[in-house]
């Protein structure tokens, strides 16, 4: 293995000779790196996942923390006092916070890698707009599927089966909703597709049957490893919702 | 700055309401960056044939076309004037901390703080009170940041020494806080509680763009007495209410 010698001068002329093996320096560079970029999240969250997906695609390194959203961290409560709920985005030691405001900061700060807004500012709009239509519409309604009963229930299928349609329709036959890019609004919709299965069981329907092309750009984005390697089992997210209906007390 | 060729005035159409808050963003934006425009005035309870075409998913205000293509959201179309027209004065910082810090209390003025005010204007008894104590939460929220250690501790306002981003999307709904306050009989932005915010809002409603935007007061005035009568008065017009509240 390469050695490097390193000669440092202190104020006081002493020469002090350094021997590290590259490797090692490289470690502990990276490690240096990691620490400046903390994200403070929850395994499940698919607004954590955003960023955790955002981050892989731009090759950041960075520290993952987990979070007990029932006894939420001091640094959690300091770094978002607002609305203390992650994910957070600690970097330098400075919080940013909201999965699509933390989402276009790590596309602004390392703008070297693939961009995830596209250049042309119509087309930024308009990835802008579809991600706020996400954030507004798919978590409040799939949430209602699963908790609510009875005509409540019915009302929400009827409202989630017309957001997969709306969506459905806004893809068209393109390959990511960025176009041939894998972009914006792939990262703001993708994590909520571990969630189709939770969504399609709670709530008497089924995704594919509904919003055939959706699901197809859901493998599509899964054969990405940003995607694969941070979206859990579809299986294990419904375990979990199994687990909060029972905390709630919810049949 | 690059010479750029004038921006013919056809070249920018902006459908909007005269006491919408989010029009209002828009109009002071396109007055700051210099841009012309046409504007279009719309009823938000009967959307024209054109509304419905450009808005289809959410059918509301504002929409600003450009070149007859619609961008959506005045928070959004506000990104998209600093897009298309980077060399006219910004509107957003450069720095992209405080650009994720400007997007971030953008939100609580629409999710947040809107909704609350909302509230009060839209509630009676213990329900408004209750709506009043949330609305004052909120300003303690911005007091904080607009003192020393904050996250625009020592400013005149959220852009600095110039109004910008975060002034226009606050400060574009913050007149309502006044004109709630004399309609609805409640205080909302107390000097002494909220010397700081109160301080920003008369200074961002000096400036004279701003001026030129915003409807005079005893206009926003009359329009909120005869709303908040119609929603007393009835269930019908309640659509209008929570217009008028939530604008």
């Amino acid at each position: 293995m390469p050695q490097t010698a390193s000669l440092h001068l202190t104020n006081r002329l002493h020469i002090h000779i350094v021997l590290e093996s590259e490797s090692e320096r490289e470690r502990e560079r990276g490690a240096r790196m990691a620490e400046a970029v903390v994200l403070l999240d929850v395994w499940v969250s698919p607004f954590g996942q955003r960023c955790r997906i955002a981050l892989a695609e731009k090759g950041v390194a960075y520290e993952y923390k987990e979070e007990d959203l029932a006894n939420k961290s001091p640094l959690l409560l300091q770094a978002n006092p607002v609305h203390k709920k992650i994910p957070v985005l600690i970097h330098d030691g400075k919080p940013v916070c909201e999965s699509l405001v933390i989402v276009q900061y790590i596309d602004e700060v390392w703008s070297d890698g693939a961009p995830i807004l596209p250049a042309d500012p119509y087309a930024r709009a308009q990835a802008r707009f579809w991600g706020d239509f996400v954030d507004k519409k798919i978590y409040d309604c799939g949430i209602r599927l699963w908790k609510l009963k009875g005509e409540a229930h019915q009302e929400a299928k009827k409202e989630f089966i017309e957001i997969l349609k709306v969506l459905e329709a806004e893809l068209g036959d393109r390959k990511y909703f960025g176009g041939d890019a894998f972009g914006y609004v792939d990262i703001a919709l993708v994590p909520f597709f571990a969630w189709f299965y939770t969504y399609e069981t709670c709530g008497g329907f089924s995704v594919e049957a509904e919003a055939p092309k959706l699901v197809a750009w859901g493998k599509r984005c899964m054969e990405r490893e940003s995607v694969s390697q941070t979206l859990y089992d579809p299986l294990k997210v419904y375990e979990f919702v199994c687990s909060l209906k029972k905390k709630y007390g919810i049949e | 700055m690059d010479q750029q060729p004038p921006i013919p005035p056809s070249d920018l159409k902006l459908l909007g309401s005269w006491a919408d808050s989010h029009t209002h963003r828009v109009q002071l934006a396109l007055k700051l960056k210099g841009l012309p425009f046409q504007y279009q005035e719309e009823d938000p309870l009967r959307p024209s044939a054109a509304l419905l075409i450009h808005n289809p998913v959410y059918k509301n205000l504002p929409v600003l076309l450009h070149r007859g293509c619609p961008v959506l959201h005045s928070i959004i179309i506000l990104h998209f004037l600093d897009d298309t027209w980077p060399h006219h004065r910004s509107l957003l910082p450069s720095d992209p901390f405080d650009r994720a810090t400007a997007r971030f209390w953008s939100h609580f003025a629409d999710d947040k703080l809107a909704p609350a005010v909302a509230a009060v204007f839209s509630s009676e008894g213990d329900g408004q009170k209750a709506a009043v104590d949330q609305v004052h939460q909120n300003l303690k929220l911005l007091e904080l940041e607009l003192g020393d250690g904050g996250a625009f501790g020592g400013r005149r306002f959220f852009g600095g020494d110039e109004i910008g981003f975060l002034d226009i999307v606050l400060g574009c709904g913050s007149y309502w806080l006044a004109v709630f306050e004399e309609v609805m009989e409640v205080k909302l932005v107390d000097p002494e509680a909220f010397p700081r915010f109160h301080a920003w809002l008369r200074d961002f409603e000096d400036q004279r763009e701003v001026k030129e935007t915003i409807p005079a007061i005893d206009k926003l005035l009359e329009y909120a007495r005869t709303v908040r009568q119609m929603m007393l008065g009835g269930g019908a017009t309640a659509a209008a209410g929570d217009n008028a509240a939530s604008n």
